[in-house]
């Protein structure tokens, strides 16, 4: 993809604190029948101006429910949030003047033309057709979409539907932009034309909340970060900081060529512990803070045992495995 | 981990020709199974249609043949009748048919949700938008009406108020929108076509389209049975300021059920709308 001029204006700015969100005891309760599901419990979130926030959770973990009361299409069932200086249950109507979303699901007008869809986004926004029509133009060009402008929303393949909608979200040049889950179910070549994109939108200003699964996603893109896991808030910092606060262990695997429990008591011994030792058929996984010679002892353990080694990997702490420890279990998409 | 294995019996080998046979075959059971599953319902949508048409034109109107009046040529009944009739059709369908697009799998309805308006606010303006289709669609039906009759059967028009005339027409336009957007958050996206059909041809059997109200006072039940159909009073109100001459409902009772009826019929639409898009 070529290099685009820059995507944003500087963001119209309507309030003057250095915040751009900030939630108070947010909860979220569906009630289906006699059933209710907790969907988010109490967040507490601050998001400065200008910052790329991260909402990382696997799915379900309630971090399309969050992005939905900012953009005021959900109710909170408790709490407050502010988006842009405005409360989202108290002026929905002043928040949604000051958001761009772009949504997980093809939302593109299916009516109309790719550079028509931006264009009546422009004029529900009160712009007037002539500037709506000269902005669409003018980002069409910029997101490669130009030859796009008169084909028909549902033409489109999923990275260019993405990068449509993210030209339908600018172009009232709003001053908190959503991305639910934007890379979702695109082809690897599409997913970084749009990480470039979205990168480029931060350089020039732009603050930028964004939901994602994709751990790489989230160490790649974000400032800073929310692990939410079934609706709560496990830790809310940079991605360097959460791998080292929360005590992101070394994962070690080895597989040998029988079954791994001879090896799993001397293993727990091993000196530098306590390790976490959990053994899986001819598997054994040591998770430790203090992985050095782990290795080695897993090698030496086996072959006094008679074993031989099949595999083995080492994972350096990772936010894979500050996930495995804030929640006890793998993470799994 | 351990694989199971299938069950490695595979179709026996067949010639082309047998495949195709099979294959047809297979698919007719498969479109019967599908059909038979829902075979009750699938009757009595199928005999609804042809009953309402025998009720209004086999029953009500031989019952009422006198009431029309000798002099009043059919065409004269039908222009209120079809006017009102394609404003109900237009109206509600302009507004469930992209309704059942938005509210569906993809849910753009959260495109037009992030517009910089209250929720309610969306319902509204569908309603409106919807009334103007229908207004615009019932124009068609005049020059038709006109023009197409036999000799002498022109219909006999005579507008004695022309801003209740648009009073009415818009009240009925807003009043079948507001039926439209009610219907369209109410019932499910894949039942509707079905669904839809048969109340509109129920609407229409019953809805004074091809008679006037008043013709109805031998067949009282009937009468009766009609007032809970919203057509009635747009195709009685269009009556009373086209063509008064073939008699008609009194103008306080369809201005009042019209007016109600909107504004009732509005505030469950547009709750019922915003429930479905905020969650």
């Amino acid at each position: 993809m070529k290099t685009a001029p820059a995507l944003h204006h500087q963001p119209v700015t309507l309030t003057d604190t250095a915040t751009a969100i900030r939630t108070e005891g947010l909860r979220k309760v569906y009630q289906r029948g006699q059933d209710s599901l907790v969907a988010l419990e109490g967040l507490d979130l601050t998001v400065d101006k200008g910052e790329f926030f991260g909402l990382l959770g696997t799915n379900g973990a309630g971090k399309s429910t969050t992005i939905g009361m900012l953009t005021t299409l959900v109710t909170p069932t408790a709490g407050s949030a502010w988006v842009a200086g405005h409360e989202v249950s108290a002026d929905p109507v002043g928040v949604k003047s000051r958001i761009g979303v772009v949504s997980q699901a093809n939302t593109l007008d299916r009516a109309l033309t790719v550079l028509d869809n931006l264009a009546f986004r422009g004029r529900y926004f009160g712009m007037s057709a002539s500037a709506a029509r000269r902005r669409a133009l003018e980002l069409l060009e910029q997101l490669a979409l130009a030859d796009k402008a008169s084909a028909k929303a549902h033409h489109l393949s999923g990275g260019q539907a993405r990068r449509v909608m993210i030209g339908r979200a600018l172009m009232h040049l709003p001053e908190v932009l959503f991305l639910d889950e934007p890379t979702a179910g695109v082809d690897p070549q599409a997913r970084e034309d749009l990480w470039q994109i979205i990168g480029s939108l931060h350089e020039g200003g732009q603050t930028v909340v964004l939901t994602t699964h994709y751990l790489d996603e989230a160490e790649a893109l974000c400032q800073r970060l929310a692990v939410i896991d079934h609706g709560h808030l496990l830790a809310c910092d940079t991605p360097e900081a959460i791998k080292a606060t929360s005590g992101a262990q070394t994962v070690i695997t080895v597989r040998y060529d029988a079954a791994a429990e001879p090896v799993a008591d001397a293993v727990r011994r091993i000196p530098g512990g306590p390790h976490v030792v959990i053994v899986d058929g001819p598997n054994i996984q040591v998770r430790t803070t203090r992985p050095d010679g782990v290795l080695g002892h897993l090698l030496r353990e086996g072959g006094a045992a008679g074993l031989t080694v099949r595999d083995a990997a080492t994972t350096p702490p990772s936010l894979q495995t500050a996930f495995l420890t804030l929640t006890g279990r793998d993470y799994q998409p | 981990m351990t694989t199971s294995t299938l069950d490695p019996t595979a179709p026996r080998l067949q010639s082309s020709r047998g495949a195709a046979w099979r294959a047809y075959r297979a698919l007719t059971a498969r479109d019967l199974y599908v059909l038979g599953r829902n075979l009750p319902v699938l009757l009595l949508q199928v005999g609804l249609q042809p009953l309402l048409f025998t009720f209004a034109f086999a029953y009500v109107m031989p019952s009422i043949g006198s009431g029309l009046g000798g002099a009043t040529s059919f065409s004269t009944i039908l222009l209120p009748g079809l006017i009102a009739s394609t404003l109900t059709l237009q109206s509600i369908m302009s507004v469930t048919g992209p309704l059942a697009a938005e509210l569906g799998p993809g849910r753009e309805i959260t495109d037009r949700a992030l517009a910089p308006l209250p929720i309610w606010a969306l319902g509204l303006q569908k309603i409106t938008s919807s009334a103007i289709f229908g207004l615009v669609s019932s124009l068609v039906v005049v020059p038709i009406v006109w023009l197409v009759h036999a000799p002498g059967a022109a219909p006999q028009v005579q507008v004695g108020n022309w801003p209740l005339l648009v009073v009415t027409l818009v009240l009925s336009a807003l009043l079948a929108s507001t039926l439209g957007l009610l219907l369209g958050t109410a019932i499910d996206a894949s039942a509707f076509g079905a669904l839809l059909g048969l109340l509109l041809a129920a609407a229409t059997m019953l809805g004074c389209v091809y008679y006037p109200w008043t013709a109805l006072d031998s067949i009282g039940w009937v009468q009766v049975l009609t007032l809970a159909n919203p057509l009635v009073y747009m195709s009685e109100g269009l009556r009373a300021n086209l063509t008064p001459a073939t008699g008609h409902m009194p103008t306080w009772a369809y201005l009042t059920v019209l007016t109600l009826g909107t504004a009732a019929l509005g505030y469950l639409a547009l709750r019922r709308f915003t429930r479905r898009v905020r969650t």
